[in-house]
């Protein structure tokens, strides 16, 4: 009984190291030419997309997408930071969207060419991070919580089971992913995902410190893989992920803890500087068409916000918990909120926490 | 020979690619990243050098002080590790037929055709609980009758701690190590270390006494070669540490990535060069000593 790890397609696998993908991007033009050219520059997660879309888009537009992707937000941001190498479209997570809006690196969406955005679902018709919809369109959502196994562990509806843990000692993998990590141990401690007060930040801080010794690694993306192996039995990760190797392996499942967990959201944006932005609303519009949501859903297998697509799923899909919590669950669940103080105490919190 | 001063056209022709790429990728971006680390973000994107001190004050905060310290003591055992591998190996190499030289060479330098990030996680691969080390060590504690004497195998927790890091900065810097030491070693005159035996010194006492001394400066710039790198390394503690394995090549990524805080990492990178400059004048001042004390 050997488990040869596979490079599984994942929405956050690991991509890191590898630049090729970017290689040729230099030479792209920065600047939108008078007459738009049938090109478009698609800055995508990797496995993130439909099978066929890309191909299918170019049969009805004539539009050729080509596509490089990146491994995490962090990544994407630096990338556009100095100014956008030649991108129509990107794809970042709620926090960063907000981040982008604030430094001006996005452009603001012609809803007009976008007739498709009806078929949005109506949770999501508008954001808190982006009031009116103005520059982002949602595409995927989920949350994070525990993928564990049913066979070793009775009880994971709490984050206790891998925060305050010691019944699963050295059986637990945590995110490596600080911000996250800090915010659930908020949330597992009565407060908000978001709180920069300094006594509930400390305290989530002692939490997590008092914690470790029942730790075995903070996994940076690959918590799935660690518990489809064997080597954890309680994984904090991404239902995407989990959902992949729960399709291998009947003993594991996935719960979002009662506390409430972090609900993300991920939207397709035009940056600012795009040399196709005609070809980039036609794209979007694609994206939000019924038929071409159904396909990516059923490739990528996460929670789609393209309510007319959803309807057209099957219940294997719709009904599966892992992808779509229960309500009551969604409603205790945060969406993080992006400040630069946040993001450095957390940063400064969580390199305490490793350190000590 | 003729003086460069005399055919100033040919040197300058010859020096010209190093000096301009040393120029643009190495003394431009370097001279970037320091303005950066005396510098304050004045907005998500935008950075001003100010000449603000800030950022190394706050490097000198005890947690990072800390950090540094440990990346220096894994880089220190695990570049100790890689010497005492790595000797005996170039040594081995060396003294091996001709014809079996290259072949054993090429068998060093293969690894490094396969790309690092997939060298460590095939390091996982073996190590880990489930692991092809574990099943081997189950299948000969089984083969021993040792599950029906003692009891069943218990699999060994090899990755996610410290020493899971040290074996994998070991195994990926290698042949940083015996390739100078291979280079010094070949030309290692023979006909000293028979000397040395004629004239009645023990084996141990001729590999301390003269063959050591004689390969001193493969051992220097292998220790260099490896050390440095093993410094700022974050793939691999990212990937093998556990809970505890931050080294100051994660903080200083995060500062770059998720952090979004590039004076400070600009800062954290310079102080861990200040760090390897006091290191590398250490080296030449200690040398210098034992020069002068032995009285050359």
């Amino acid at each position: 009984m050997t488990y040869t790890p596979k490079f599984r397609a994942s929405r956050r696998s690991v991509l890191k190291g590898s630049g090729a993908a970017f290689i040729g991007l230099t030479m792209m033009p920065r600047f939108a030419m008078s007459e738009e050219e049938k090109k478009l520059n698609f800055y995508n997660w990797d496995t993130y997309i439909g099978e066929t879309t890309l191909a299918d888009f170019n049969k009805e537009s004539g539009i050729e997408v080509k596509m490089d992707l990146y491994a995490d937000n962090a990544e994407l941001f630096a990338k556009l930071k100095e100014g956008n190498p030649g991108y129509d479209v990107i794809i970042p997570t709620n926090d960063y969207v907000e981040r982008m809006m604030a430094a001006g690196m996005l452009d603001t969406l012609d809803k007009s060419k976008i007739p498709n955005m009806s078929n949005i679902a109506d949770a999501f018709k508008d954001a808190s991070f982006d009031p009116g919809r103005k520059y982002s369109v949602p595409y995927m959502w989920g949350t994070l919580g525990i993928g564990y196994r049913k066979s070793k562990v009775k009880d994971a509806s709490s984050w206790k089971a891998v925060l305050a843990g010691d019944e699963h000692a050295g059986r637990i993998s945590l995110l490596g992913d600080g911000e996250s990590v800090i915010g659930v141990a908020l949330q597992y401690l009565g407060h908000s995902f978001n709180s920069v007060v300094p006594a509930e930040m400390k305290a989530a801080e002692e939490l997590l410190i008092a914690g470790k010794k029942d730790v075995k690694v903070y996994a940076d993306d690959n918590g799935q893989d660690l518990l489809a192996s064997g080597e954890v039995d309680l994984a904090m990760e991404w239902n995407g992920d989990i959902i992949q190797v729960m399709g291998e392996d009947d003993d594991l499942s996935y719960s979002v803890p009662n506390e409430g967990s972090l609900l993300w959201q991920d939207c397709v944006c035009i940056p600012k500087g795009a040399p196709h932005p005609e070809n980039a609303h036609a794209f979007i519009n694609y994206l939000l068409d019924a038929d071409a949501g159904v396909h990516i859903a059923d490739t990528i297998q996460y929670a789609t916000a393209n309510a007319a697509a959803k309807a057209k799923m099957d219940e294997s899909y719709t009904g599966n918990p892992g992808i779509f919590p229960p309500d009551e669950v969604i409603a205790k669940c945060e969406a993080s909120l992006y400040s630069e103080e946040k993001t450095k105490l957390r940063n400064e919190s969580w390199t305490r926490i490793q350190a000590a | 020979m003729e003086s460069w001063k005399q055919n100033k056209v040919v040197f300058w022709v010859t020096a010209l690619p190093g000096v301009v790429w040393l120029l643009l990728f190495f003394l431009i971006p370097l001279a970037l990243i320091w303005g950066m680390s005396v510098g304050e973000k004045t907005s998500i994107i935008d950075i001003e050098i100010t000449g603000t001190l800030d950022n190394y004050v706050r490097s000198f905060q005890a947690v990072y002080l800390k950090i540094i310290w440990k990346s220096i003591w894994i880089s220190i055992v695990s570049t100790a590790v890689c010497l005492a591998i790595a000797y005996p190996i170039a040594f081995g190499i060396c003294f091996s037929p001709a014809r079996w030289r290259p072949f054993l060479l090429l068998l060093v330098i293969l690894p490094f055709w396969i790309n690092l990030l997939i060298r460590t996680y095939a390091l996982i691969a073996v190590f880990r609980t489930r692991g092809t080390l574990n099943f081997t060590l189950e299948w000969l504690w089984d083969l021993a009758f040792l599950d029906r004497l003692i009891g069943p195998y218990q699999p060994l927790e090899l990755l996610y701690n410290n020493g899971a890091v040290i074996v994998g900065m070991v195994y990926v810097f290698m042949p940083f190590m015996v390739l100078p030491l291979y280079a010094t070693i070949e030309r290692l005159d023979r006909s000293y270390l028979e000397a040395s035996l004629d004239l009645g010194a023990s084996q141990w006492r001729t590999f301390f006494s003269v063959t050591v001394p004689l390969t001193m400066p493969g051992i220097v710039s292998g220790i260099i070669l490896v050390f440095i790198p093993m410094l700022g390394m974050f793939l691999v503690p990212d990937l093998l540490g556990g809970t505890n394995a931050i080294m100051i090549g994660n903080v200083i990524t995060d500062q770059f990535k998720s952090a979004n805080d590039w004076p400070f990492g600009a800062a954290l990178s310079f102080l861990l060069m200040y760090v390897t400059f006091a290191a590398l004048a250490l080296r030449a001042f200690v040398s210098a000593r034992i020069r002068g004390g032995v009285g050359v």
